[in-house]
């Protein structure tokens, strides 16, 4: 369990990554924290012949908040924004949701944008910030372009993320008001969610996502509801969630867990 | 020779923490300066000699198959690579392992022409480095051909079940009968008859530290100078010395001074003991190897999963008349020393706790395509008392009594100790009605009962379980035997005992040194052997310095050392008391003589010995400990040697089995009785564990904080075999738990505090009046939690581990249906099955004759498989091709063949794919249709069977069904693109879905 031979770089400007990425492109991977990719390594699943590492460049190691909206640079590790002050005010879902990512450990290291490119679909980061409307930041060395989260999740641990692109940074939406809830299901504390859901209210009604089920995590926006219309509705996104089966839990343990969670957390919000 | 009774006694001026003995008193253990601050010597960080080379192991991906060519040409030349070796190789400098049944079956520790399990060595390189042996590793060409694998123990009973040796009837490595008093007239006369199937599951105490070896080949000398963190017992060292082909005084095996947790496990590292130093021998180097995660959970040694049915005959009140066993075990692929011995460890013990006079068994072994089973922490144990404590359950439920009534009934009686069972072990002491009552009172189960009574009330699922077993400790190294018959025993000669051996030294000045043959793995034997020795001299343990390293070129030892079966305290500790007492009794004549006293008036405390009348007549510890060394002529004549004294021990109790089979496969039990509260959630189906209380009777208690620590590691390891773990393995043998993501251990969120409770019954068989207690909560717990799992749920069958997506499955009715109008989506995949199925459908901007024209065109296919480096037109219907796939982080190259069959151009076609490459290999089969849509365009419908096996199934468990399915459709996807068409096949990546593969966590 020794990584193939690669060439280690440790940036030291934005500049430098980009130039990077634009000579080796899909040979190049990027070096956030390494909670995924450091045991990819030394599983001999990925053989990169250059890692470059992001973790000095200051820059990127910046929460933001300007124009209504928070910015969690690509270098910001995760103990690190659930140590921000304002973060249970701004983006009190985060705050909810940022405990169920690993362990203290793994959050001491990993960042909150190496968990995006990652694209895990049991992910917690990822189903936030699809849930709130956030955006993905990317830069190449010509040009940056923003996707909205939905956009860039295009499948199980695919992300619209090109070779010789750097994800600079996400940005959420403040939350304002609206009553937030989230919950989780996993084997262990800390483990894979087999079913993550996430609900939120909002001004004419509710979202609910919901991660660990289809490739990406995915939302449904609905009116108010109760009773069975709230029953047939979350019948309806359980089954089109396309669930499977694997070692830890059934198909049907999963549409049964979004019936039932999705059921309590819409509630809980619209409370 | 006669021993003194000596004891330290309460005499001097002292304090009196200091004139207590230190034996049952925790304090402080010596062992944890270094261990909590970073400094353990473990095999990984001590030094090696110059020019030691490190070993990688290619190991197969496949559970069952031919090895058609093995070819090391490119691996050999590779940079710093100094030896590659095959199976051909190892054969011709080693000898086969000894198999514990008389057939003509082999046991190799690398795969010879055919691999038997997912995981099995099939080459070793050695290198310059640990990088780049594994470079070379994924230079080695493989050809296998795949055989159907079994890994149900019943289905390898079958007659057409695949067959792995020849050497066995079918896969039956061992088939014997027995039995005890009358069973037949006792089932036949019974008032009742209950009958339990189980399943024990696969699974495996894991260790911290994994397997390592550091071995040594001289040349010069015909010498193996081997350090591993082996545990023992040392009955392997003859055979690794065998399979090495020297004599057993030419295999000088070492154990590092800290070993990162073993029970049991380490006993399976032998096996690669023999294969480093053949690799040592071929390399001329001393060669080192540190076993990986990936490898120990795959491949290093699992405990057995067993197929039991046992039936009861019972009287009407509750009393259990007579049991009838019929057992199969699980050993893998191997029969490995010194299996069969998981099914043998609890012959003596087949009644459990319990009174029954008459018994049934039939054992069967049997062999298939998994990991070669070995000792593991409960060791046989678990899976019988699983049986017999989910029967009593039963039993109760059959009769509509109280669980703890049938128990109560059938308890062995308190004044029938030493008790014989009907299987032929002796029952030490108990009292076994005292501690069933002690641990309900002191663990409140009235109040426990009444939060049941409350909680399903409420309607909420909650339930209580009950167990009583016994804890076997100290092997007889005969028990094994017991797998032969009396006739096969008899020219085979007898096999008994458990020598355990402890050397006392003491320097020139006085200071005590302790060595034993304990082989600790982190328990604590120097702190306690420490306080034991420091009792007999009146000494502080900080006065005695306690040696745990073996090296069996220089230590005593004999076949029984090692750490297995829960010996240390009974047999080792009191071993080393025993030797400390011969040089003390030598020592009171010599103080005699100086103080011109009688021996029997002297005594040791505080540093001295002395005059018990006259206090102030003594005279120092160490200067009567020093005479030897300076002064041997002034010694009274009848005092004997003091310098050094080794001490072998071992019990008479423990007799070979005799004419009728009856084993005292243990020389002590202690007691343990079990009860706890679960609640199931309704929502998650999760098992929460509401209290638990284990009452134990261990014996007298040397360290009470370290008796805890067992009891706590046991209950969590057993916790985690009752509700998380499990060595998986699919239907055709691929192994799918090789990770810590999917091979679930309960860490310390996820157990609860038991309620330990204490009773101190000492055995009249040991020289400490203590019994073993590591492994007793790893028999117990399993079936305890598991008994209130199915009062909760009120199940009459319940299997390990408790999966709450299993659980809901049995629980729950039918499923609320889709929605009007949708259908539900077709199964992807079945549990263990590794078939996946599934479909898809693309449309293409071209005519069906052009559609089909490019399926059977090298160039199209080039073109539409990403990373194809060359397609080979073997024939109109045959391709060979080399393929790289990846895209983001995950690349792995791979060897792929495409043949075409049933062929109705330009309509149908199916295709059938195979890959095999460093990360694992997969097979397809799939049909392909194609209908004519719109004008010049094509509907292509492809539905699909995909196995996928090797590394990424034992590590990608979670998402393989996913990227699988996503990688077949992107095939399709990227031949639409060739025409020019749209696709519904999902996104646009390729094996980037293989990152899921691992379990690394974001």
């Amino acid at each position: 369990m020794k990584p193939a031979a690669f060439d280690y770089m440790r940036a030291g400007a934005v500049g430098e990554v980009l130039d990077a990425l634009a000579q080796q492109g899909g040979d190049a991977r990027v070096l956030a924290g390494g909670q995924s990719l450091i045991a990819m390594l030394n599983m001999r699943l990925a053989k990169p012949s250059l890692l470059i590492d992001i973790m000095r460049l200051s820059e990127l190691d910046r929460i933001e908040e300007k124009a209504g909206r928070v910015t969690i640079g690509a270098a910001v590790r995760q103990a690190a924004l659930l140590d921000w002050p304002r973060l249970s005010e701004k983006l009190p879902l985060v705050a909810k949701a940022l405990p169920w990512v690993g362990h203290v450990q793994t959050r001491s290291r990993g960042t909150v944008c190496g968990s995006l490119a990652h694209g895990d679909p049991s992910a917690e980061i990822p189903l936030t910030l699809v849930l709130l409307g956030g955006e993905v930041h990317l830069r190449r060395a010509r040009r940056s372009r923003t996707l909205a989260a939905k956009d860039f999740f295009v499948g199980m641990m695919a992300t619209a993320c090109a070779d010789d692109e750097l994800i600079e940074a996400i940005s959420f939406p403040s939350q304002g008001v609206g009553r937030c809830a989230f919950r989780e299901v996993a084997r262990r504390h800390g483990d894979f969610a087999i079913v993550a859901c996430a609900a939120l209210a909002t001004s004419d009604g509710v979202r609910l996502a919901v991660g660990g089920v289809a490739d990406v995590p995915t939302v449904r926006q609905w009116p108010r509801l109760d009773g069975s219309a709230l029953d047939d509705a979350l019948n309806e996104f359980a089954w089109d969630l396309g669930a499977r089966d694997d070692w830890h839990a059934t198909a049907r343990y999963r549409r049964d867990l979004v019936r039932a969670i999705g059921r309590d957390l819409v509630r809980e919000v619209l409370q | 020779m006669a021993m003194a009774a000596v004891r330290p006694t309460a005499n001097l001026d002292e304090d009196r923490s200091q004139r207590d003995p230190w034996v049952g008193r925790s304090i402080e253990r010596v062992e944890d300066a270094a261990l909590l601050s970073g400094r353990g010597r473990f095999i990984d960080d001590l030094g090696v000699p110059p020019g030691t080379l490190h070993a990688a192991i290619l190991r197969s991906p496949h559970a069952h198959a031919d090895i058609v060519s093995i070819d090391i040409e490119s691996a050999r030349l590779a940079p710093g690579v100094v030896a590659v070796l095959s199976g051909a190789q190892v054969k011709v400098l080693t000898t086969s392992l000894v198999v514990g049944v008389k057939a003509a079956v082999e046991c190799w520790p690398i795969a010879i022409e055919r691999v038997r399990y997912v995981g099995e060595p099939v080459a070793v390189i050695v290198a310059s480095d640990r990088g780049r042996a594994e470079d070379a590793a994924e230079l080695i060409n493989v050809t296998y051909r795949p055989r159907a694998a079994v890994v149900d123990p019943l289905a390898a009973l079958a007659s057409d079940a695949p067959i792995l040796h020849g050497g066995f009837a079918g896969n039956l490595a061992s088939d014997r009968s027995f039995r005890y008093g009358n069973p037949e007239q006792a089932f036949a006369e019974a008032a009742h008859r209950f009958s339990i199937d189980i399943r024990y599951p696969r699974n495996s105490c894991t260790p911290i530290e994994t397997y390592g070896v550091i071995a040594t080949y001289d040349a010069a000398e015909d010498v193996f100078d081997i350090l591993a963190n082996f545990q023992g017992p040392f009955s392997i060292h003859t055979v690794i010395s065998r399979a090495l082909k020297v004599p057993g005084n030419r295999l000088r095996l070492r154990t590092p001074p800290d070993s990162g947790g073993s029970f049991g496990v380490k006993q399976g590292v032998f096996p690669y003991i023999v294969l480093m130093g053949a690799a040592s021998r071929a390399a001329g180097r001393p060669v080192k190897w540190i076993e990986d995660r990936l490898e120990h959970l795959t491949a290093s040694v699992s405990a057995t999963n067993r197929a039991t049915t046992l039936a009861a005959a019972v009287s009407s009140d509750g009393k259990i008349l007579a049991l009838d066993w019929d057992q199969v075990e699980d050993c893998g692929a191997h029969l490995r020393a010194p299996e069969p011995a998981t099914l043998y460890r609890m012959h003596g013990n087949l009644t459990g706790a319990y009174d029954i006079a008459h018994v049934k068994v039939r054992n069967r072994v049997v062999v298939t395509n998994k990991t070669p089973s070995g000792l593991n922490r409960g060791f046989g144990g678990p899976q019988a008392f699983f049986a017999l404590e989910r029967l009593v359950q039963r039993i109760a439920l059959g009769l509509g009594l109280d669980p703890l009534d049938v128990v109560r009934r059938n308890l062995i009686a308190a004044d029938a100790f030493p008790y014989r069972t009907a299987t032929g072990a002796l029952l030490d002491s108990g009292n076994y009605q005292e501690a069933v009552e002690r641990a309900l009172e002191l663990g409140r189960l009235d109040e426990l009962k009444a939060r049941r009574d409350e909680a399903r009330a409420q309607g909420r699922l909650y339930g209580i379980g009950f167990t009583a077993v016994v804890e076997p400790s100290v092997s007889n190294m005969g028990y094994i035997t017991t797998v032969l018959t009396k006739e096969e025993r008899r020219k085979a000669g007898p096999k008994n005992g458990a020598q355990a051996t402890a050397t006392v030294a003491l320097d020139p000045v006085g200071g005590v040194t302790v060595h034993v043959a304990s082989v600790p793995q982190g328990q604590g034997h120097r702190t306690v052997l420490a306080q034991v020795v420091a009792d007999v001299f009146g000494l502080k343990p900080q006065d005695v310095r306690v040696n745990t390293e073996i090296d069996t070129a220089k230590d005593a030892w004999s076949i029984a050392s090692g750490n297995y079966a829960s010996r240390f305290a009974p047999a080792v500790a009191g071993t080393a008391r025993l030797a400390a007492e011969r040089i003390a009794a030598r020592l009171v004549r010599i103080a005699a003589s100086q103080l011109n006293a009688e021996t029997a008036d002297i005594v040791f405390a505080g540093g001295f010995v002395a005059s018990r009348h006259n206090p102030e007549n003594r005279i120092a510890f160490s200067r009567v400990a020093a005479l030897s060394h300076w002064s041997p002529g002034s010694l009274p004549d009848d005092a004997g040697p003091t310098i050094r004294e080794t001490v072998f021990w071992t019990p008479p109790q423990l007799t070979a089995p005799d004419e009728e089979d009856r084993i005292n496969s243990s020389l002590c039990h202690g007691f343990i009785f079990d009860f706890c509260g679960v609640e199931i959630d309704r929502t998650t189906f999760e098992t929460r564990i509401d209290r638990y209380v284990t009452m134990h009777d261990c014996g007298t208690i040397l360290h009470p904080g370290m008796v805890d620590g067992q009891i706590r590691g046991g209950f969590a390891q057993a916790l985690g075999a009752a509700l998380y773990e499990e060595y998986a393995y699919a239907a055709d043998g691929s192994f799918l738990t090789g990770t810590f993501t999917d091979y679930l251990l309960p860490t310390a969120a996820e157990v609860p505090e038991p309620q330990i409770i204490h009773m101190e019954t000492p055995s009249p068989f040991t020289p400490l009046g203590a019994k073993g207690v590591g492994e007793g909560n790893c028999m117990s717990t399993p079936v305890c939690i598991a008994n209130a799992v199915a009062d909760a749920l009120g199940l009459p069958d319940i299997s390990l581990p408790l999966v709450p997506a299993k659980l809901a499955e049995i629980v729950r009715g039918p499923e609320r249906a889709p929605p009007p109008g949708r259908s539900a989506p077709p199964q992807t995949a079945r549990n263990r099955d590794r078939n996946l199925h599934g479909e898809g459908s693309t449309s293409m901007q071209a005519a069906p004759k052009e559609v089909w024209a490019m399926l059977l065109d090298p160039d199209t296919l080039q073109a539409v498989i990403p990373g194809c480096q060359r397609v080979e037109k073997v024939s109109e219907t045959h391709f060979r091709a080399d393929v790289v796939l990846g895209i983001g982080p995950v690349t792995g190259r791979y060897r792929a063949e495409v043949r075409l069959t049933d062929l109705e151009p330009p309509r149908a076609v199916t295709l059938h794919g195979q890959a095999e490459g460093a990360l694992g290999f997969g097979r397809a089969e799939g049909r392909v249709t194609l209908a004519p849509e719109g004008p010049g365009g094509t509907r292509l419908h492809y539905r699909y069977d995909a196995a996928i096996g090797g590394k990424v199934a034992s590590i990608g468990g979670r998402l393989l069904d996913g990227a699988t399915r996503v990688i077949i459709g992107q095939f399709f996807a990227a031949l639409a693109r060739k025409t020019g068409g749209g696709t519904d096949a999902g996104p646009t990546s390729w094996l980037t879905k293989l990152t899921a593969l691992l379990g690394g966590r974001r």
